[in-house]
């Protein structure tokens, strides 16, 4: 692979500042995504998965802010850039899709002008050529009557119409990077596969990289080629999305694939309950010192409740952050 | 139904000011300001003088007719004024916060503070009267409760999705508060805007009833009634015709705004469908 990647965060951290005191809601996270690449970030809700991701689009606000560590698009330190250069970013280079498909468009605007509005933004299209595109661009999502449509506002629409008019509006401007943070988690689990499927062959059609964050390893791992695990703040595992189902090497990765229901297991090994895992993840302002994830950890050790445990390779590209790993 | 009831019958009413106003030409059935004539001076209403005549002898119904036009025309556009200085302010203080905020929110709480009838009266001292000053005068004293609801609007909307996602899009700040926030706050802003015109006609009464707003021999309904004051008991038809005319046009723009008020809100929008 020749030149930088497409986008390279190393050693991020993010702090919370509660007042009289600055805590630390993301550590030390580092990870790479190439072009065209499939990447996903998996963890409870809490974790610092969300921060993250609007860490790399400069969005962060007060009272979170990047406290050290460095995120690199193509090469180009984002928190150096001009708040023009990122804006220029935002939507056009690096382009982001949410969660709440009901509340993520406006109410009082047709979806077509919303989409079209990338275009007259991005691209600098007269309206005239940017409504055109528009309808291309639901017809490329696979709204059915794309010209009907384009005029309806988005209360009339359903979730998964709406999240497919996400989709458009993110990838309007042809994106190299798609982040997208819990995609389908409001909708039906029948729409929620076509969602994903729709996603992913876009973003495969055109070379756009997808960054997934969800709380849904199953569905991650279905989507990335790679998958990084975060808890309470820290990527605890990276691992390609075919060996974490048969070799995780870290103990939170094994409890989030042991609380996943599998067809099949249960008709093989008789009636089996699910395994969660116990405890709760620990508030932002009193992790635990150690490997954080040390109170809920069978396997914990005195040393995971003093030290934090170091990065260690695996083969593959894969890392894990565990003082038990063999 | 009667969630319509009340926008119809201010819809109707504000629509027959306005008819009134702009036809006043061809309605009137003489000159308001230059048919004088003492022979006819404080003829009761008849056939020939419907709302009767003054103590120079001239028709109050011509006077009534072309006092729309004045009464009117300052009722819609100080409130516009309003409005727009209101939004403007509002909307900019609550997106960008920070002193920009405090600023406008001392200005805000001045302006409420001061009775506005009063400042409009300051500023027409200052002005001198006439049609100009007192455009000015009610265009710069009434917008503090539009600031505030656009300000409002403006905090609640901010954590939207929509807005956050706009932002996570690459809309720029202007972008944002015109695409985004201005219209998704347009229900109560023009609701707040009917109801202002409202009072903005009243205040108009009020000002030149005090002889600081329109100056005679011009016909404003407010100064008609100053004029009338004197012979309110000889010569009633003088103060009741105008007074009607204050009275239905501002109860036509409050239940206009009641009306709105009811098909803007979104959740009886979102009953209706």
């Amino acid at each position: 692979m020749t030149g930088p990647p497409l986008i390279e965060v190393e050693d991020l951290r993010i702090d919370l500042d509660a007042g009289s005191r600055r805590v630390a809601a993301v550590e030390g996270v580092s990870f790479r995504i190439e072009r065209g690449e499939t990447f996903g970030l998996v963890g409870e809700s809490g974790c610092g998965k969300s921060i993250t991701a609007l860490a790399l689009i400069g969005l962060l606000r007060h009272p979170l802010s990047v406290a050290a560590g460095a995120i690199r698009f193509e090469g180009r330190e984002i928190q150096r850039l001009a708040a023009a250069e990122q804006r220029d970013l935002r939507g056009n280079r690096i382009a982001m899709i949410f969660q709440e498909p009901m509340t993520a468009l406006n109410p009082v605007s047709p979806v077509g002008r919303q989409i079209a509005e990338m275009f007259v933004l991005h691209k600098g299209k007269s309206w005239r050529e940017a409504n055109q595109l528009a309808v291309e661009a639901l017809a490329s999502v696979r709204v059915p009557a794309p010209e009907r449509r384009a005029k309806d506002y988005p209360h009339q629409l359903s979730g998964g119409m709406r999240q497919r008019v996400m989709i458009a509006i993110a990838l309007a401007c042809g994106p190299d990077l798609l982040i997208a943070d819990e995609p389908t988690t409001a909708l039906d689990v029948t729409v929620q596969a076509e969602i994903v499927e729709l996603m992913r062959n876009l973003c495969a059609e055109r070379g756009t990289a997808i960054l997934m964050i969800s709380h849904d390893l199953g569905l991650v791992a279905n989507v990335c080629r790679r998958v990084a695990v975060m808890y309470a703040g820290r990527i605890v595992e990276v691992r390609g999305s075919d060996e974490i189902f048969r070799a995780c090497a870290h103990p939170y990765t094994q409890g989030l694939v042991d609380s996943l229901p599998r067809l099949g297991t249960r008709a093989a090994l008789g009636r089996t309950r699910l395994r969660e895992i116990a405890g709760v993840v620990p508030a932002i302002a009193d992790f635990p010192s150690g490997c954080r994830f040390n109170p809920r950890c069978a396997q914990a050790t005195e040393i995971c409740r003093t030290t934090a445990p170091e990065t260690a390779w695996l083969g593959g590209g894969g890392l894990v952050r565990c003082h038990h790993h063999a | 139904m009667k969630l319509g009831t009340s926008l119809i019958i201010g819809a109707v009413l504000f629509a027959l000011a306005i008819i009134v106003g702009v036809l006043a030409p061809w309605l009137a059935h003489t000159d308001p300001v230059m048919d004088a004539n003492l022979m006819n001076a404080e003829e009761p209403p008849s056939w020939i003088w419907w709302f009767g005549t003054d103590a120079q002898g001239r028709d109050i119904y011509s006077r009534v007719v072309y006092g729309a036009r004045i009464s009117l025309t300052v009722g819609i556009v100080s409130q516009l004024v309003n409005s727009i200085i209101g939004v403007t302010l509002g909307l900019s203080a609550g997106y960008f916060g920070g002193w920009w905020d405090d600023v406008v929110n001392g200005l805000t709480n001045l302006m409420l503070a001061i009775p506005s009838l009063i400042f409009a009266l300051a500023i027409m001292a200052v002005l001198g009267p006439g049609l100009t000053s007192l455009l000015i005068a009610l265009g710069l004293t009434n917008w503090s409760f539009t600031c505030r609801i656009a300000r409002a609007s403006t905090l609640s909307l901010k954590s939207q999705g929509y807005v956050q996602a706009a932002r996570v899009l690459g809309y720029g700040d202007l972008r944002i508060m015109i695409t985004q926030l201005l219209p998704n706050m347009l229900g109560p802003i023009i609701v707040i805007g009917t109801l202002g015109m409202g009072s903005a006609v009243l205040a108009e009464a009020s000002l030149s009833f005090l002889g600081l707003g329109i100056r005679p021999p011009f016909p404003s309904w407010g100064s008609m009634l100053s004029e009338a004051r004197d012979q309110i008991t000889t010569a009633p038809w003088l103060s009741i015709f105008p007074g009607l005319a204050i009275f239905l046009t501002v109860l036509g723009l409050n239940l206009l705004g009641d009306g709105l008020r009811d098909i803007l809100d979104p959740q009886s929008r979102s009953r209706r469908i």
